[in-house]
């Protein structure tokens, strides 16, 4: 018990029967450490979902919007589409470029349909019009293709994204953070929750630990029964509380055709694997954190 | 075998037991005697280890205790077997395994399977108490459970505190008789008793060492009574 010790940990789970029973049942403890196990696993879970959807979200922005860019034709309604023309030229013979078109009138409409309505009359408006541009390989050169724009098409404005990708790739890696830490916080919980449960379970029993000193335990014999105890406690509360966590993510509104952040949390192919990890690590949190309690609280019960 | 040189132990600023000098040898038999406070309990507990003496050399079975770590001294009260008058159990476990704890612990639980188990309970007169719970048994049957626990290692010493102190007179007769029994099996016993009858009742069956313990200090040792 000296420190973290992965065959011990094993050695948990097989078990001594005689071992187990010199510590005598504690129903409320036992049930407050199992419920208390199952929630923290329940916000883990959600911590998890949280962090792994913000990951895969900011991967998302950060690549659509890497490989798209727009250009936007501003000028006099009897130029635009001459301008329109000549700006696709220019995209053509441009490096990083994979494919470049303009919005058909219909396109733009329903953009600005959300503002101005169905009825709208692109034609009599001096609404830019909006060159799609899909980009390849390492994407193209915006300082170059500004400069090249700006001699040949007056009324042409590149938009690369960077200025909107960069805020939202950050806050969605920020939210990922945020996720990791809400997970380590909870596991640092479990850990002072078990502690304590602990603590009290060795202070409720001194008269068993005298018993058990007398006839010859020694300390690794007495704290192993309390560890077994917890970490199998917390192992089945995790267990319950991390299915619980999963059924709750599984029922979230789908994605669907409306996908946007909310409904896009949860867990996504081999993402489903990592909550599984949540009782094992709660396991493994409560082995340790009994095991420190009690080797704290046997030196003291001299 | 547990050897006190000199030793003294203090506790609170005050000195409790001071210049014990005392050899338990294999297969003796020792009466501690004593006023209540004397000090007879303290000599008990160093002399398993539960205690450690403030000043003065410890030995038990050749090593000194100072020098012994916390596993040490577990392995020690294997060779141990301990009575106190105020037996302690573990009170949701049937007499027949709080009887076997000692081997449990010590990973020799097969052996606490075995018929040893059953002879042993037999031999105290609890088999058919084997399946109570310690709050169930009488004063009696406590101390009886209490030697079965301590012999069922086969210890080398066997220290027992006052084991006939809540139990009357037939019951104290079987009790000595069962630890004069012991020590004619090889065992060293101490039995720390203010009850003088007792004393001169198991002489008649034993050649026992008389130890009285009175201002601090082993008084008349050596001297029969």
């Amino acid at each position: 018990m000296r420190a973290f010790d992965v065959g011990a940990l094993g050695a948990i789970f097989k078990g001594d029967s005689q071992a187990d029973r010199v510590v005598p049942p504690s129903g409320f403890t036992a049930k407050l450490t199992l419920f208390a196990a199952g929630a923290m696993a329940f916000l883990a879970v959600f911590a998890l979902a949280l962090s792994l959807a913000s990951g895969r979200l900011a991967q998302v922005w950060g690549q659509e919007l890497a490989q798209s860019a727009t250009v936007r034709i501003v000028a006099p309604l009897d130029q635009r589409a001459a301008q329109t023309e000549a700006a696709l030229k220019v995209l053509e013979t441009t490096k990083g470029v994979a494919s470049a078109r303009a919005l058909t009138d219909a396109e733009q409409e329903a953009l600005l349909a959300p503002w101005f309505g169905p009825e709208l009359a692109l034609d009599s408006l001096p609404v830019p019009r909006l060159i799609e541009v899909i980009e390849e390989g390492e994407g193209l050169d915006p300082v170059g293709l500004r400069l090249r724009l700006s001699a040949e098409v007056p009324g042409a404005v590149l938009d690369d994204h960077s200025r909107w990708r960069a805020p939202l790739v950050a806050a969605a890696s920020r939210l990922r953070m945020l996720g990791w830490l809400s997970t380590l916080l909870i596991g640092t919980a479990v850990a002072a929750m078990v502690t304590l449960a602990a603590q009290a379970a060795l202070a409720a029993n001194a008269q068993v630990i005298a018993v058990l000193r007398l006839v010859g335990a020694t300390d690794d014999y007495i704290a192993r029964a309390f560890i077994r105890r917890f970490t199998l406690r917390a192992l089945v509360g995790a267990a319950v509380g991390t299915v619980l966590g999963m059924l709750a993510v599984i029922l979230l509104p789908d994605a669907g055709e409306a996908g946007g952040f909310l409904t896009g949390l949860g867990f996504r192919g081999g993402d489903w694997l990592v909550p599984l990890l949540v009782p094992i690590l709660t396991a493994a949190v409560a082995f340790a954190a009994t095991g420190a309690a009690a080797r704290r609280s046997l030196k003291e019960l001299t | 075998m547990i050897e006190l040189d000199n030793v003294a132990y203090s506790y609170g600023g005050g000195e409790l037991l001071s210049d014990i000098t005392l050899k338990l040898a294999p297969g003796s038999f020792h009466f501690l005697t004593g006023p209540s406070g004397a000090g007879k309990t303290t000599l008990m507990k160093l002399c398993y280890g539960a205690l450690l003496p403030t000043a003065g050399h410890l030995r038990l079975f050749g090593s000194d205790v100072r020098a012994m770590g916390r596993d040490d001294i577990a392995m020690v009260r294997r060779r141990v077997g301990v009575v106190h008058q105020d037996v302690k159990f573990l009170d949701h476990l049937p007499l027949d395994e709080n009887v076997a704890l000692p081997l449990n612990v010590s990973g020799r639980q097969a052996e606490a399977r075995g018929n040893d188990l059953a002879e042993l309970l037999s031999w105290v007169g609890l088999t058919h108490r084997a399946e109570a719970l310690p709050p169930e048994l009488s004063g009696g049957e406590r101390q009886r459970a209490a030697l079965a626990r301590a012999v069922i290692m086969s210890p080398d010493v066997i220290l027992a505190d006052e084991p006939t102190g809540n139990i009357d007179w037939e019951m104290s007769q079987r009790l000595l008789h069962l630890l004069v029994e012991l020590n004619r099996m090889g065992k060293t016993v101490l039995i720390a008793t203010h009850d003088l009858g007792l004393i001169r009742a198991t002489k008649a069956h034993v050649q026992a060492r008389v130890l009285r313990i009175a201002n601090r200090r082993i008084q008349l040792a050596g001297a029969d009574l």
